[in-house]
């Protein structure tokens, strides 16, 4: 079942939605990038919920003028004029009060959502059946997509990606340093408005699908995976274009795989998969390999304390410093040097006075600030160099050659 | 007030704004909140010299940089470059912000931060073409940090990234180049290389203005300075306006130890 979902074979309502899902999944990665790159990922969870009066407002009216409440043209056109407000009412109370952002989020968003539930109340009460499953808003609902449903998502997602094409250079600037860009002449408001009416056409676009609840989850979780696996801005926009894409269509098939699946959810904890793939496995960034990178570190820590512990003729007695010493051949169970323990022994001590030199040594400022007790000193010094520290300690000393 | 006359050529002279003056800056006052940061301030740049904005912590330097470009909107007054308003030479002016105020883990290279100077030549939609990747080498290669360029930034120390910074403002190829602390909390080589690459800016004829915290390097860097602690104190040459005297009106009691020493070294020099 889930195979024929995959290869679009569970007819056409399930093929649109995959479709639109995708789209949107692109649309939405990509644009919650610049969102991600400029810390303003909850601002896309206020603006979705301003949208709810909106919609309900929309419908009235339009169910006032005499036509049909549904239609998705008119719905959306209210999401997006309630949501722009909602917008301009946060960077108000940002600019004008001294309400933190955080903070700012919390009043918009919640005073708009239960304006939009009082809405939802008031329409139930005006007429049974007409109310045309409004709340199929807040976590999507794709049962009665139609093919203008996905023509809107079709036309709402490409005018995005182009514009986000068209923007990603001022975008990326302004996420970066927006101090330089407004020294540069860059309008540094205008772009930050054009990134948020990106994300609010992504909402608006997906309320059919995701919702409003959950619409956040796919601006957010595509960027936030795609950094696990990239240190260059335009590939994380690209990689969560794609997740986002994987996610909406592999979300929006397994939903169709079985009755009663809800798509957006689907969708979201999809996505969350390949978070938490990119999360484990991803090499640099990812959990395991700092684990990996930590436990090296451990260990070689450990063995140059014990190599220096050995030469000085200190007993041992940590019992991971022992383990180490003796799996690489340098101890005996006990904790006495093996032959080859010595030679290493007194190299790292020879290796320790060496630094100690080099460090006190104004002339060595540079090699002298790589010093970290663990780094071989032939990685900074050349021989030569190795040769004068070596006179400097000299060898009454008694240093071991 | 009486120092700023003795300082200028005449406050009521400055008042005419120099044509040629790279920044001439007309009763600038901005303020955060109620409280003014810099009050009323006048400040005539030399063209092809490299002057120092001195003056105690929060004596409003960076303020005063940040409302000659733009960042900061002003209450009052008006800033001229090379004799026009601002937004008619942006192309001209190259900004180094303070290191501080970057999230360094932002993914991208230090060849992309330096490519960001290049904005005006890429345009929207323009492709990164090799010779747009060249000119950002040559910049990386004046700070010597060529062989850094496909590293991520945050991989970078301090001194580093600042001379990344740099770079960057290089291949904005300006004529005017704004610098906000570029030598706090640097290294040594840093402090060199960055210095030399300011020397030879003024060797091409270009100006340089550099917000300064190290007094005792005022005289070997500096051709003049200006003093500032929320309205102007002093302004020019370092030979005659860099003296005990307008260092003692400018850091007044607002001294910290270590610029005790620092003022009483420089005043010796």
């Amino acid at each position: 079942m889930l195979g024929d979902a995959l290869l679009l074979q569970l007819g056409y309502n399930a093929t649109l939605v995959a479709i639109g899902a995708t789209l949107l999944g692109i649309a939405a990665g990509s644009t919650g990038t610049f969102l991600f790159l400029r810390k303003r990922a909850l601002v896309s969870d206020a603006i979705s919920h301003a949208t709810l009066p909106g919609v309900c407002l929309a419908f009235i009216v339009m169910v006032m003028l005499g036509g049909d409440g549904r239609n998705l043209v008119g719905l959306l056109l209210g999401s997006a004029i309630s949501a722009w407000i909602g917008l301009v009412c946060l960077s108000w109370l940002v600019r004008h009060t001294r309400l933190a952002e955080d903070a700012a989020i919390g009043a918009v968003l919640s005073v708009f959502f239960g304006f939009g539930i009082v809405l939802l109340t008031v329409i139930q009460t005006m007429g049974s059946g007409r109310q045309a499953g409004l709340e199929g808003f807040l976590l999507g609902s794709t049962a009665g997509m139609l093919w203008a449903d996905a023509m809107v998502i079709a036309i709402g997602g490409a005018v995005t990606l182009a514009l986000i094409l068209l923007l990603r250079r001022p975008m990326t600037l302004v996420a970066f340093d927006p101090e330089y860009a407004q020294a540069r002449g860059l309008p540094v408001a205008r772009i930050d408005l054009a990134m948020m009416g990106l994300v609010m056409a992504v909402t608006v676009v997906g309320l059919k699908i995701v919702g409003l609840i959950l619409i956040v989850a796919l601006l957010i979780i595509p960027p936030v995976t795609a950094r696990f696996w990239t240190e260059r801005s335009d590939q994380v926009v690209l990689l969560a274009g794609i997740v986002g894409g994987l996610s909406g269509f592999v979300g929006a098939a397994v939903s169709a795989s079985a009755p009663n699946l809800p798509t957006g959810p689907i969708i979201v904890l999809v996505s969350f998969g390949c978070f938490t793939v990119s999360l484990l496995l991803a090499p640099g960034r990812g959990a395991l390999a700092a684990l990996l990178r930590h436990l090296r570190f451990q260990k070689r820590v450990h063995l140059r304390q014990g190599l220096l512990a050995l030469a000085q003729g200190q007993p041992i007695y940590e019992a991971l410093t022992l383990r180490l010493l003796r799996r690489a051949g340098l101890a005996r169970a006990d904790g006495v040097a093996t032959d080859m323990g010595r030679a290493r022994a007194a190299k790292a001590l020879r290796d320790e006075r060496r630094w100690q030199v080099v460090r006190s040594d104004q002339a060595h400022e540079a090699a002298a600030a790589l010093y970290d007790g663990l780094r071989d000193i032939e990685t900074v010094l050349t021989r030569d160099q190795i040769a004068e520290v070596d006179r400097a300690i000299g060898s009454p000393e008694g240093v071991p050659a | 007030m009486s120092i700023a006359l003795i300082a200028s050529e005449g406050t009521i002279a400055n008042r005419q704004p120099q044509v040629d003056s790279p920044l001439a800056i007309r009763g600038l006052t901005v303020s955060y909140g109620q409280k003014p940061a810099v009050f009323s301030v006048d400040m005539t740049v030399q063209p092809g010299a490299m002057t120092a904005v001195i003056g105690p912590n929060g004596a409003g330097k960076s303020t005063l940089l940040k409302a000659a470009l733009g960042i900061v909107k002003p209450l009052s007054g008006q800033v001229q470059v090379f004799g026009a308003p601002l937004d008619r030479q942006r192309a001209r002016i190259a900004y180094v912000p303070q290191r501080a105020s970057i999230d360094w883990d932002f993914p991208t290279r230090v060849i992309d931060v330096v490519l960001m100077g290049l904005y005006r030549q890429l345009g929207l939609l323009g492709r990164v073409r090799a010779v747009h990747r060249a000119r950002a080498l040559e910049c990386l290669d004046r700070v010597g940090m060529r062989d850094f360029a496909e590293r991520q930034i945050g991989q970078l120390s301090g001194g580093q990234q600042q001379r990344v910074f740099l770079a960057r403002a290089l291949a904005q190829d300006a004529d005017l180049y704004l610098l906000d602390e570029p030598f706090a909390g640097v290294d040594a080589a840093t402090e060199k290389a960055i210095i030399g690459v300011l020397k030879s800016l003024r060797a091409e004829g270009r100006t340089v203005v550099v917000v300064h915290h190290d007094l005792a390097t005022v005289r070997d860097y500096f051709d003049n300075v200006f003093l500032i602690n929320t309205s102007k104190v002093a302004e020019g040459p370092v030979a005659t306006t860099f003296t005990a005297e307008t260092l003692q009106a400018t850091y007044g009691g607002r001294l910290a130890t270590a610029q005790v020493d620092q003022l009483a070294a420089a005043a010796l020099a």
